[in-house]
This record gives C-alpha cells, structure tokens and sequence, in this order.
C-alpha cells in the first residue's frame, strides 16, 4: 500500500469521542482521523468497540434505546458534527453509506435494490436511475454478471454477488465516506478476494473506513490502521508502520498473534 | 494378578446386571414411548375424523337435495325461497349477501389492520405496544353477537342519521362492524409476520437514508408480504364464514343484489335461520342448509388453499 504523510486532508474526525451502552463505557475518548481517499481500518479482539465505533458514524445506534454518545464525530469538509442532536441522522446517512457483516439485500429485484437510494432521495427519472444503476453496478464489478437479469430477485444472487450488490447499492448516491463492518467474514475465500480487490480500487473515489477482524485483511487493503482494545484506541498510524514497527506492546502482542 | 482377576469378575457381574437391567429398563421405556405416541395419534385423528365426517355430513346430505334440486338450477337461479309454497332454490341471492358483506368487511379491516400492523411493529415505542396490544386482543375477544347488536342498535341508527334512505338492517352496517372485528387477526398475525423481519434489513434500509415510513412501507413491508397476504386470506375466511353479526344486522331476507345499502341474507345466515327450526326436518328445505353449507365450506377451503399457496409463492429467505 502507499504509505503517505500525515498532512493529507482527513475527511471525518472523532473528537474525544465517548460511548456508553447504557450504564457500559463502551468507547473511551476515542480521537481517531480518517484520511481523505484512502482506506483506514479498524482492528482488535472481539469486542473492542470497533463496531461500535464505526457505527458511530451513520448514527445507526440512534435505532435502539439507551445509547449515548457524547464528545464529536465532526465530517469535513463542512465541519458538521455527526452527533449534534440538531443534526438529522437521515441527513448523515444520505453522505454516508455502510456494507453491514452480512449480506442484506432488500426483498427486491437487483435494479430496485440498487435504484433504492436514489428513489428515497426524490429521484424518479428513468433515464437517470438507469445510468446510476449501471455506473453503480460497474462500480462494484457486478455488471457483467447481472446485467442480463437486473429485474430477478436480488436474493437468487450467491453471498459474494449480494455483498457487492450492497456496495453497489452504496455506490449509486455517491457516498462521501463508505463504512465496511466486517464485509467479508460471511463470505467465501473467493469473494473475500473480490471484496478486498473492489475496496482498493474505491480508494480512488471514496473514503472508506473498514472493520476487519482479519488482520492480513487490513494489512492488504488498508492506508491506515488503527488498533483498538477494551473501548480504547491504543495505536494509530500508517498501516506499514502499524504491522512492521507498532509502538505499543499491546498492538505488537496482537499483530503477532501472542493474543486476541 | 489379581488386579486383573478382580477386572474380569467386575465386567461379568456388571454384564450380568446390565443386560437383564437394560432389558426391563428399554421394556418399561418401550411401552411409556407406545403409549405416549399412541395419544398423541389418537389426538391428532380426532381433528381428522371430525373433518372427515363434517365432509361426509356435507355431501351425503347435500346429494339428497340435489336429487331433488338439479345442482344447475342451484348455481343459476336468482331466487331463494325455501319458505314459499313454491320453493326456489338458486344460492346466487346469498352468495352475493356473503360476497358483499365481505367485501365490505375486507374493505375496512384490510387497511386497518395493515396500518395497525405497521404501527405496531415499526413506529409504537414499547410502552405504546403494551397498552395497545391487550386492547386488540379483548377486541378479538368480543363474542360476534355483540358486534350484532352493536351494528343494529348503534352502528345502523348513526348511518341512518347521515343516508336517511338507509334501512334499518343493511349489509353495510353488517360489513362494517364485521371489518372491525376482523381486524384483530390481521393486525396481530401482520405484525408478527413484520417484526419476524430481520433488523438487519432495518438497519440497511436506515443506512441508505431512509425515514421509518420508507423503511417499514418500502423494506419491512415487502420482505413480510407472505405472511401479511396469509393474514389478509385468513381474515377473508373469517369474514365469509361470519355468522352472528350478519344473522342480526344484515336482515333475514334472501336478496339477489350486491348493494351494501340494502339488506339482505348471507349463507350462514340461513343456516341459522333454518337450524333454529324454520323448516321441518328431513323436508328438501331443511336439506338445503347442507348444500348451503357445502358451498360455504368449498369457498372457505378455496381461500384456505390460495393462502397456503400465496405462503410458499412468497416465502422469503432471510
């Protein structure tokens, strides 16, 4: 991966950035940049708080009672604060997309699935819903495989195809920031490599911020890493520097495998 | 030595007690297992042979009366008078009453109930769903004579005050007290089949920048549409099979029209009305509840079917 210096323009900040499930502290004073056009993963053990944390971006804990952010996630290059309770969160995800852990396709064909967003925007032109769905599904190197069955159910598609399916779902509004939660552990070898080869080439058009519980994983694919443990981030830095030379102990004992 | 004498003493005597031990033991087991499943067998035919005997019932009855009446004329006559010194037999009269206080009973319950389901299961916080839910279900709970006199006295009179030309029993006022104590069972089963949708869809149609009405109408709602539609069928059958609220607000008399404002009988209404002892037993007038029956049991059966092919057709995989 390139490995870049510090003063590229980042595209979403947390500021002192806490999270409590409730009564848990689920995320402690997270300050975490995310790098304009390149790609930042997350890792650490099971129940770190990556999740948490990039879920913390579209807002997506707003669907159950009982969470609580507190601190700021800001969004250049307007320096919105995702979490302003006088922000609307169906603003936020209009500039936001996310692939979720598992495929989720909607109960609907392949074109209307990846037209979805487009509609909820207000958008109802034939001609343009049609070139945004080929633009989107060329994004995702879907078309190929589907353009010849657009109108079939999107649930006929095999795992990997749905994945991709969902990203191009994403694609088709033009996301300034593409969150990824874990995209590939539902997902075959081959597809795993599809998925990880389609995220180095939207690096050029779109920040994207991965959780990866795979560490070649985010070696491969990622600008920048961070590692996160018990709700903490513990090291952030170019990802080379990350896995080659980490800082801290902690982050040396997980890379190596000694645990987590 | 001896360590091993004691080892092979041990196996023989355990053999020994185990065998004979084992045996009784898979005897009692064997004959607990028989006996167990053998009432459960004798539970499950019971449903079985009183289907299978109402069947029967049905259509042997049914046969006497179509010795008498050609079925022809049963499905293409216009009248229904059983009662007359020149009985007519056409059933068309009160298929159209059973046909037209359905549909005006699916016309209220089939939307009220989807958007109660949708309420429910997408945007009522727990505290709401708790105190709404019980409600709904004391309103399945009212006995179908209530709803009858609460169309005829209450329903019927506060129509009649806005279309003055209204008669006091009307398929209307039937229909639509019928709908609301219809929509219970779509709401509740409609609910269950939408909050069975997985959140991860919720949260994928949230993520692209859905409101919660574009979620539950264009996500949540499709992906439930197999078990919202058996609901809508079930409530079809309910309706068409509805006996007590027709029976008291619908009025009594056989009517060959599809006009919900006047009135007229249905199919089960007659049933009643010849049951209660109308008609002597054993004449071709008493027979015709059975044909009347029979029709209404194969119409049931049709929605019954279409609904369990509409589950399969839309059953979505999560």
């Amino acid at each position: 991966m390139t490995t870049t210096n510090q003063t590229l323009p980042t595209k979403a900040e947390t500021r002192d950035f806490n999270f409590y499930y409730g009564a848990f502290h689920a995320l402690k004073s997270i300050n975490l940049p995310v790098v304009e056009k390149r790609v930042t993963a997350l890792i650490g053990p099971s129940g770190c708080g990556k999740s948490t944390l990039l879920r913390s971006f579209n807002r997506m804990h707003d669907l159950y009672p009982g969470n609580r952010y507190q601190g700021s996630i800001v969004l250049h290059p307007d320096n919105t604060n995702i979490l302003d309770p006088k922000v609307d969160p169906i603003e936020v995800r209009m500039r936001i997309g996310m692939v979720f852990q598992k495929p989720n396709p909607f109960p609907k064909s392949i074109y209307e699935n990846v037209a979805y967003g487009l509609k909820v925007r207000g958008e109802s032109r034939r001609s343009v819903l049609d070139d945004k769905v080929e633009n989107a599904l060329r994004g995702a190197s879907l078309w190929n495989e589907v353009k010849d069955r657009l109108h079939a159910p999107a649930t006929a598609l095999s795992g990997g195809q749905q994945q991709r399916l969902c990203i191009a779902r994403c694609l088709a509004t033009d996301p300034e920031l593409l969150l990824f939660d874990e995209p590939t552990s539902a997902l075959d070898p081959i597809a795993t490599a599809n998925i990880e080869e389609l995220v180095t080439e939207l690096r050029e058009r779109v920040t994207i911020l991965i959780v990866t519980h795979n560490m070649q994983q985010a070696a491969r694919v990622s600008d920048y890493t961070a590692y996160m443990y018990l709700g903490e981030l513990i090291e952030y830095g170019v990802t080379d520097d990350v896995f080659m030379r980490p800082k801290k102990k902690a982050t040396e004992d997980y890379i190596t495998g000694r645990f987590g | 030595m001896s360590a091993s004498h004691t080892l092979s003493q041990g196996i023989e005597s355990m053999e020994v007690t185990t065998v004979s031990d084992r045996l009784s033991r898979k005897l009692v087991r064997n004959i607990k297992e028989r006996a167990i499943e053998a009432a459960m067998f004798a539970a499950a035919s019971i449903s079985v042979l009183t289907t299978l005997g109402i069947i029967w019932v049905l259509v042997s009855e049914s046969y006497h009366f179509f010795e008498h009446v050609p079925i022809w004329i049963f499905l293409t006559d216009t009248m229904w008078t059983p009662l007359f010194s020149e009985p007519r037999y056409g059933i068309l009269p009160l298929l159209m009453g059973t046909l037209t206080t359905s549909l005006v009973a699916l016309g209220v319950a089939i939307p009220l109930g989807t958007i109660i389901a949708i309420f429910l299961s997408e945007f009522a916080s727990p505290r709401v769903r708790e105190v709404v839910k019980p409600f709904l279900e004391l309103l399945g709970g009212v006995p179908t004579i209530v709803y009858g006199y609460f169309a005829l006295t209450v329903v019927s009179p506060v129509l009649q005050y806005f279309f003055p030309s209204l008669p006091g029993f009307s398929m209307l006022a039937a229909g639509l007290v019928m709908g609301v104590a219809i929509v219970p069972y779509i709401s509740s089963l409609s609910e269950d089949a939408m909050r069975a949708v997985p959140m991860s869809l919720r949260e994928g149609a949230y993520a692209m920048g859905s409101t919660r009405f574009q979620t539950a109408s264009r996500v949540v709602l499709p992906a439930a549409i197999s078990g919202v539609l058996s609901a809508y069928i079930l409530g079809i059958s309910r309706a068409v099979g509805e006996t007590m609220i027709v029976a008291v607000a619908a009025g009594m008399q056989p009517n060959f029209t599809m006009n919900p404002a006047e009135p007229a009988q249905t199919i089960s209404a007659y049933i009643v009305q010849v049951a209660m002892g109308d008609l002597p037993h054993g004449s071709v007038g008493y027979q015709s509840i059975f044909a009347a029956g029979l029709s209404l049991m194969l119409m049931t059966l049709f929605f019954n079917i279409l609904g369990h092919v509409i589950r399969r057709r839309y059953r979505e995989a999560y």
